[in-house]
């Protein structure tokens, strides 16, 4: 099973979500991670979903994909080809004696501390899944409070 | 015209100009604006007893004729009633729109009186569908619509319109052009996909062509008749591509798939070359896809590009419209040397000629004689509907169907209580034309108050009743892999069918001898009314007969 990354644009008309999503479901399609946010285009949205599957059943979420109206372009990105990106935000619990430590370790990732008080630290990076997976490797020890994940967006090179 | 009109107003006027003459629907609340304007135009509209009725009565005019069905309801259950007909025409890619009326703008969410979310509910199976939020908005989707409901693959379209948008002025100008960027519906076979078939034929020893809806759909019956004569080889249909070459074409071999026909899964399962053309496979026409695609090449003829290697592998894939395909097929100059797969299948043919055996059965009706006979005495202009189940079965398999659309059934959803609203929804379209509805005494009472229509509507549609008092397909499913276990199939306590087609002023009559089929068909198709035929059938009748032992 491998991981694909689309890009498709979309119109971006009221209820086109649910029948992306419906569509996932009801072909037994398994959404690793679906982002969307409106493009250049006027009118118009652009997705990235992550999709786990074999080469048959990307070919079928493409295909179907495609039937739905309101989907007016589909690309599957591949890792060499595409610039991929994800943002992740944490909260910590950061106690006076580890705080710096978490510091050094939000320096070293090029992390943002975006929020801070007593008893909490908040952290903000943007990187590729394996860049994420690695800082949440390193901060977990101190204790995570709370994580929330754009999910990838991806655009081709060039 | 700058005057302005409401929006049902622009609604009605818009199924004008698309040309409609006849819709099917039920009023309602949220939808009597558009019923109000309805009385201004000259529109047929055909009030059934169920909104069920009207989508399958719409469906059943649209493969009649070819052009696109219409039926309408109110919001809530009127809508939600549409649902099982939207499907069934999604499912056999039947041309079709489906206008609701919806709770008022400012209830929408609100769980307001006879709200549901019609178009969340329907998207899995509509092709588009559409919630109107201005009546401005209306010419534009009304022109969509119809477009995306007849091009392509076509399928049903539903468009949900709030009934203050209904009361809402506007200008109205139907738009001549169509913009929709993610929409491309016209397919045409390349010139590398067009050499690669040649190659694929010149190797092939023992080639076949698989037809499915798509011929009749695509308008390529005649396309795929002058192929076979220019470079014969056998064909066989799945059962939604029944009609696209006449029954007794020397080269058809009859149905594929569970219960088609033997000399046809022979066929299929001996060549070397299958080329499927307008046919999805669906699992009860090629259980064994996967098997197939081991020992044959495949090729796969397809207008949506997403059937093509959905259920089975294509060796080479077509995209196209299965018209110009074939045609390009016909085109080629090809000397292929099938002579001696040809001998064995004409054998093969031979042996069926026996087939189906005798009548096992005394004091009823043996379905594969009373079928062949209706189709003979019918004629070849005669269109048939059929119920699903027992009575499906037999007419697939022993109706002779010489033309396309004039076999008229739920393929892929295989809905009972189609038959009856799709026939009255056949005569509609083709009122010169005999109409009888196949059906069985569990499915006729699905959809049994269509009578009422019928005969509100004067049409003289033959329902032809197989009557075993019980749901006979899940009785032999039973029968032979449950251990004769029988669950809740009988229905012993069924209406006296005579005196019902009484009640609902259908002229009728009760055939339990074979040696009466004659006369008694030849008095149903005499009728210039409304017509009951019912035929007592043995409990035990099966649809799969056994192919006689040489």
């Amino acid at each position: 099973m491998n991981q694909y990354h689309l890009s498709v644009l979309v119109n971006n008309h009221p209820g086109l979500l649910s029948k992306v999503s419906g569509l996932f479901s009801r072909r037994n399609f398994n959404i690793e991670s679906l982002a969307v946010g409106i493009a250049e285009k006027p009118g118009c949205s652009r997705m990235t979903i992550v999709v786990n599957g074999d080469e048959a059943v990307v070919d079928q979420v493409c295909k179907q994909l495609d039937k739905l109206i309101d989907v007016i372009e589909i690309e599957v990105l591949s890792d060499q080809d595409s610039i991929q990106r994800e943002l992740l935000l944490v909260k910590m619990d950061a106690s006076p004696e580890n705080r710096s430590e978490i510091i050094q370790i939000a320096e070293i990732f090029r992390a943002h501390i975006v929020d801070v008080s007593h008893h909490r630290l908040t952290l903000e990076i943007t990187g590729q899944a394996d860049k994420i997976k690695a800082f949440l490797d390193m901060l977990e020890p101190f204790g995570i409070r709370q994580i929330i994940r754009t999910g990838l967006i991806a655009m081709s090179r060039s | 015209m700058n005057a302005k009109i409401t929006g049902a107003q622009a609604m009605v006027r818009a199924l004008e100009l698309e040309k409609i003459e006849t819709v099917f629907g039920y009023p309602g609340a949220a939808i009597c604006p558009f019923y109000d304007a309805l009385l201004d135009s000259d529109l047929h509209h055909v009030l059934t007893r169920n909104e069920q009725g009207a989508a399958h009565a719409a469906s059943g005019y649209a493969r009649a004729s070819g052009k696109t069905g219409v039926c309408i309801a109110t919001s809530g259950p009127g809508a939600t009633n549409l649902i099982t007909g939207i499907a069934t025409a999604y499912m056999d890619s039947i041309p079709l729109i489906a206008i609701t009326g919806q709770v008022a703008s400012d209830l929408i969410g609100s769980d307001s009186f006879q709200e549901v979310d019609i178009t969340g509910a329907t998207s899995p199976f509509t092709k588009h569908n559409y919630l109107v939020k201005s009546a401005y908005d209306l010419p534009r989707v009304f022109r969509e619509a119809f477009y995306l409901a007849a091009s392509g693959r076509p399928g049903p379209v539903l468009i949900d319109v709030p009934v203050d948008v209904q009361a809402q002025l506007l200008v109205f100008n139907y738009p001549e052009t169509i913009t929709l960027p993610g929409y491309k519906p016209n397919r045409m076979i390349s010139e590398t996909e067009k050499e690669k078939l040649y190659e694929l034929l010149r190797q092939s020893q023992r080639p076949v062509i698989c037809a499915g809806g798509g011929i009749i759909s695509g308008h390529a019956s005649e396309s795929l008749i002058k192929l076979l004569s220019r470079h014969p080889m056998p064909v066989i249909t799945t059962m939604m591509g029944i009609g696209s070459v006449p029954c007794d074409h020397p080269l058809y071999l009859g149905t594929m798939g569970s219960h088609g026909t033997f000399a046809a899964n022979f066929a299929l399962h001996h060549a070397d070359l299958v080329i499927l053309a307008g046919a999805r496979v669906g699992n009860r026409a090629m259980g064994s896809a996967a098997e197939i695609a081991r020992k044959a090449k495949i090729v796969h003829i397809d207008i949506d590009p997403a059937e093509i290697g959905k259920n089975i592998k294509a060796h080479l894939p077509v995209l196209s419209d299965a018209r110009l395909a074939l045609d390009a097929i016909t085109a080629f100059n090809l000397k292929m040397d099938i002579s001696q797969w040809l001998d064995q299948i004409e054998s093969l043919r031979e042996r069926q000629h026996n087939w189906p055996p005798e009548p096992v059965y005394k004091n009823s009706i043996y379905p594969p004689l009373l079928l062949r006979r209706l189709g003979e005495k019918a004629g070849p202009e005669a269109i048939i509907t059929t119920e699903v189940g027992q009575n499906q079965i037999w007419a697939a398999n022993h109706y002779p169907i010489r033309k396309p659309r004039t076999f008229i059934s739920s393929g892929g959803m295989g809905t009972m209580g189609y038959g009856l609203p799709a026939a009255l929804g056949v005569k509609c379209a083709c009122p010169d034309k005999t109409v009888i509805a196949v059906s069985g005494d569990g499915s006729l009472q699905m959809s049994l108050q269509e009578m009422g229509t019928i005969k509100q509507q004067k049409l003289p549609v033959k329902i032809l009743l197989l009557n075993n008092n019980r749901l006979g397909m899940v009785h032999e499913i039973q029968s032979l892999k449950y251990n004769r276990r029988y669950s809740q199939v009988f229905l012993e306590e069924n209406p006296d069918f005579q005196q019902l087609a009484a009640a609902y002023g259908f002229d009728h009559a009760f055939l339990s001898d074979n040696k009466q089929i004659d006369p008694a068909l030849d008095r149903m198709l005499e009728s210039g009314k409304p017509y009951l035929l019912e035929c007592r059938i043995d409990p035990h009748e099966p649809t799969l007969y056994p192919l006689r032992k040489e």
